[in-house]
């Protein structure tokens, strides 16, 4: 039994690392065959929410990712309504998350995709985000809470799956009612099939697999349990050889795509990343998969990543090649604050 | 044989269900009751115990589950 759960989430990193590179070769922007946070974004500009226009596209990954998981746990038996959790707390959190992954330029698992890439500033992402996981760990040891989540009704958990299925409706019959960018990374793409087919396939798997790039470190360091992150590996050595064979890694600091070379910030976004992702108990990927499971908290978490990517742009928070923003500083360090701020008014006393 | 108290974790995110557990076995010295409220929790719970090589036992009740380790 045990076996056959590294098996699957093994393969599903491997399938993962695959299609990621298949997506960059097909157009994607590099090393970035999946960006949760990225993605959200460009969707949040497809539908206007932010003028920068180097990143409006109404991704199919992400509507393929909720749709699979959202199929699969219905064949599962596993989609189970549930909200109530602290709603807006997390809404908020899920803002922080984007701003963190906007000062490093990418979420937790487009992380992994560029250090199969080569890209060097990636393992300071990786420092900075399992540094924010600790801090989430002392404050998961020290009784934080959200509170718990309670039965919701099938009408509440399934309707981020049914605006989804719209979406995908949308895409595949009026997808000229969406922006789309005409320079930059929003109008680099893969057809829009193989997106789709990527995301549902993958939807799907992380869904049966419960693959997580937060809870890979978190519960190697809580537990020794290594089975979510043995995915994370997998993810990684599967896009480094796929990429040394189409000829997209690049080992080096600079010069690196959609990427900057600042450290310390690099470190900061990703820990504000990994502190924000513990305290909502998945890292962003996570959330898409758990929304369409039915998990309302998470579909309301997901909002909060479509607001902080709007944000992020109409604030200027967000960085570029050429390094981090004044304001997308002051932001992150104000997400770390609030982290923290929440943990210390979360922690309950249990009784147990 | 005492009554344990039973530790409720139905409805809490990950990875809770799994530190309470552990928090609970260390004061009960290697034995606890959970309940949780979903599939996820349950195989989480149950992985850990097996992970310290403790018996865990898992009983439907209603939409809950109950998992007796130790």
């Amino acid at each position: 039994m045990k076996k056959n759960r590294y098996i699957s989430i093994i393969s599903m990193g491997v399938i993962m690392g695959i299609f990621s590179v298949l997506l960059v070769y097909l157009g994607n922007p590099k090393n970035m065959g999946f960006c949760i946070a990225c993605f959200v974004r460009d969707i949040a500009g497809s539908l206007g929410m932010h003028n920068a226009t180097a990143v409006q596209y109404m991704r199919p990954e992400v509507v393929g990712l909720v749709l699979g998981a959202f199929v699969m746990s219905l064949i599962g038996k596993e989609f189970k309504p549930t909200g109530g959790s602290s709603p807006f707390i997390r809404f908020i959190l899920g803002c922080f998350v984007t701003v963190g992954a906007l000062m490093f330029l990418g979420c937790p698992l487009r992380m992994v995709l560029r250090l199969g890439g080569g890209d060097v500033n990636a393992v300071f992402g990786l420092i900075g985000f399992s540094l924010g996981i600790g801090a989430g760990i002392f404050a998961l040891n020290k009784g934080f809470s959200l509170k718990r989540s309670y039965n919701q009704s099938y009408t509440e958990g399934s309707l981020f799956g049914i605006v989804n299925i719209m979406l995908l409706v949308m895409i595949l019959f009026i997808p000229q009612i969406f922006i789309a960018s005409e320079k930059g990374p929003g109008s680099m793409h893969a057809p829009m099939w193989i997106s789709l087919i990527a995301g549902l396939v993958l939807g799907a798997m992380a869904q049966k697999t419960r693959l997580c790039m937060v809870g890979g470190i978190r519960d190697a360091f809580l537990f020794k349990d290594f089975y979510l992150l043995s995915g994370f590996a997998a993810i990684f050595v599967s896009s480094f050889i796929g990429n040394i064979i189409t000829n997209n890694f690049h080992l080096s600091m600079a010069d690196q795509p959609v990427a900057h070379t600042n450290i310390l910030w690099n470190i900061l976004g990703m820990a504000l990343v990994g502190f924000a992702s513990v305290l909502l108990g998945g890292c962003p990927m996570r959330q898409l998969i758990l929304a369409g499971s039915g998990n309302s908290d998470s579909a309301v978490t997901v909002m909060g990543l479509l607001v902080g990517g709007a944000l992020s742009h109409t604030l200027n928070l967000a960085s570029s090649p050429a390094g981090p923003t004044l304001n997308g500083k002051i932001a992150v360090i104000i997400g770390l604050i609030f982290c923290f701020a929440i943990t210390f008014a979360n922690i309950q006393k249990q009784k147990n | 044989m005492n009554k344990i108290d039973m530790v409720d974790a139905r409805g809490l995110s990950c990875p809770q269900p799994v530190i309470l557990t552990k928090k609970a076995l260390e004061k009960n010295g290697g034995t606890a009751v959970i309940a949780v409220d979903n599939p996820v929790s349950r195989d989480n719970v149950k992985a850990f115990a097996e992970s310290r090589d403790l018996k865990v036992s898992v009983k439907e009740d209603g939409e809950d589950y109950i998992l007796t380790i130790g």
